[in-house]
């Protein structure tokens, strides 16, 4: 993320005006158990994913106050498919880069999220990794379960999000307002083994999203 | 008429009246809370919201005509969105249903244009025909009806019977010399809030015998009646400081506005029992979402426009 304090200004600016406008009003969120969020970082906000607008929303629950410290990690070879988005996304979106697949050539594609929660930041992640059939629960991969057995002391917050999958699902660019429900789960630490972290947290995002009742959209 | 802060002056004495109402209302739920700490906690929420939304109401109607027309519009707009975010959709109709949004600046500018020709047949002509044809055209048939029964239906609650307000507050300039149509709005608007509340007052203190067991438990003969009477009486001596009506007029439609509130309650309680939810939503703390709180007005709105307009504008 730039240290230029006039592109910080910008990312304010447009979290606080364009962001916050189009979610809170255009779509408008109902938010459960919202005094669960964390007061201040290290933490990781991980919930499950429908919508290019997910991140945006996550980052709209949190004070303007902790912007500069919320960053959304994301996969480089979706984002940095041009310059001008490539710019975009790091310096205004603010994400960490983590490239799909580059374990298997024996590097840590986590380490700059693990840097970053050492720096005090939050993280708004995806665990599904790509946003599939839009409103339904994906297979997680385990890059979370890894980050928070790295981490152990950081808390994880499962968050359960409806809606932004009929707004603004994959392979559509017209957005529709919906409102959109975000169930915000009791945190949860990487403890033993990255399995059982894995398990106990499908279970908890699993737990919130049947304490909603959502439509049937087919 | 005269006028004080570009409003007819009873108008402004009459919210001020609202104001210290609130006041009230709220020293005593700070007192209540204060002899019982923990106890009050959703009455505290519901009281707060009732400063934002009078608070926003009154804006809205102090700054302009326009303004205030927006500010309908927006409420149309909410209630829209929350009613097509509950119900069940086809994701083939995605797109449609922003055209359906499209519908609300276009009604909202007949009511502010003072068309009422095309205001009144609008969704009910034009759209009712539109919508089916649209969604036949793009072929696919399986939930066709159901898809263009609930948009319809959301579309005539949620757009055209709550732009009755939008239009009532246009005719009441050239009908209502006594405080214009700020007034008469004011006189729905309030009324209707009025007696939701007094409604649900009575039935907490009195009520025994259930009106709808089987869609809204809570609502009983007492709380109903207690209700409607004590809006008709608030109405009497409201109406002829606000409206061109005399005092039996004024009861009249008192009586009006608390039975079709009444209606419009129960109507939003069985759509909220076929679809398992408490709340429509979670925008109003303490009250539950925007269609919570506009479901008696989505009844009244009509019914008083119509009523006025037959007895006092034609």
């Amino acid at each position: 993320m730039s240290t230029n304090p006039l592109i910080r200004l910008a990312r304010f600016l447009f979290f606080a005006v364009v962001v916050r406008a189009a979610i809170l009003v255009g779509l408008g969120l109902t938010v459960r158990n919202r005094a669960r969020l964390p007061k201040d970082g290290p933490a990781v906000l991980a919930a499950n994913h429908n919508s290019n607008l997910d991140a945006l929303a996550l980052m709209s629950l949190m004070p303007l106050k902790l912007l500069p410290k919320l960053r959304p990690v994301a996969a480089v070879d979706y984002f940095f498919t041009s310059k001008a988005k490539g710019w975009f996304v790091t310096n205004i979106i603010g994400i960490i880069p983590v490239e799909r697949g580059s374990a298997k050539k024996g590097g840590n594609p986590l380490a700059a999220c693990e840097e970053a929660l050492d720096r005090g930041e939050i993280l708004v992640l995806f665990p599904e990794g790509s946003r599939g059939d839009p409103e339904t629960l994906g297979p997680l991969k385990r890059g979370i379960g890894h980050l928070a057995c790295a981490r152990p002391g950081v808390p994880v917050f499962p968050i359960y999000m409806h809606g932004l999958g009929k707004a603004l699902p994959k392979g559509s660019s017209l957005l529709v307002p919906f409102n959109v429900t975000v169930n915000v789960g009791e945190p949860l630490y990487g403890a033993g083994t990255y399995k059982s972290f894995m398990k106990d947290f499908e279970a908890r995002l699993a737990a919130l999203a049947a304490e909603e009742t959502t439509p049937r959209w087919e | 008429m005269r006028t004080m802060f570009g409003l007819p002056e009873h108008v402004v004495y009459a919210t001020a009246g609202v104001w210290a109402l609130l006041a009230l209302a709220t020293a005593l739920v700070l007192f209540l809370r204060w002899r019982r700490p923990g106890h009050y906690d959703e009455l505290v929420s519901r009281t707060a919201s009732w400063w934002w939304m009078i608070g926003a109401f009154t804006l809205a109607i102090v700054l302009d005509t326009t303004v205030a027309i927006v500010f309908l519009a927006f409420i149309s707009y909410l209630a829209l969105k929350e009613y097509l975010s509950l119900i069940p959709t086809r994701r083939i109709d995605r797109g449609l249903l922003l055209f359906a949004y499209l519908a609300i600046p276009i009604q909202y500018y007949w009511a502010a244009t003072d068309w009422y020709g095309m205001f009144i047949v609008f969704v009910p002509v034009w759209l009712f025909l539109f919508f089916p044809a649209l969604m036949a055209l793009r072929g696919d048939t399986k939930g066709f009806l159901a898809a263009v029964g609930t948009l319809s239906w959301g579309l005539m609650l949620t757009v055209f019977c709550l732009s009755h307000m939008a239009m009532l507050l246009v005719l009441g300039a050239s009908h209502n010399p006594v405080a214009g149509g700020v007034g008469l709005l004011f006189f729905l608007v309030v009324l209707t809030q009025f007696n939701d509340v007094a409604q649900y007052t009575w039935g907490k203190l009195f009520g025994c015998h259930k009106v709808t067991p089987n869609v809204s438990p809570k609502k009983t003969w007492e709380g109903l009646i207690g209700g409607v009477l004590t809006t008709t009486a608030l109405a009497a001596v409201l109406g002829p400081y606000l409206t061109p009506m005399d005092h039996t007029w004024s009861a009249a439609a008192g009586a009006v506005l608390g039975i079709a509130g009444f209606l419009g309650d129960i109507t939003i309680s069985a759509v909220k029992r076929d679809l398992g939810v408490k709340d429509t939503g979670g925008l109003i703390p303490g009250h539950g979402g925007i269609l919570d709180r506009v479901d008696s007005l989505t009844y009244a709105a009509p019914a008083f426009f119509h009523f006025f307009r037959y007895f006092f504008a034609s």
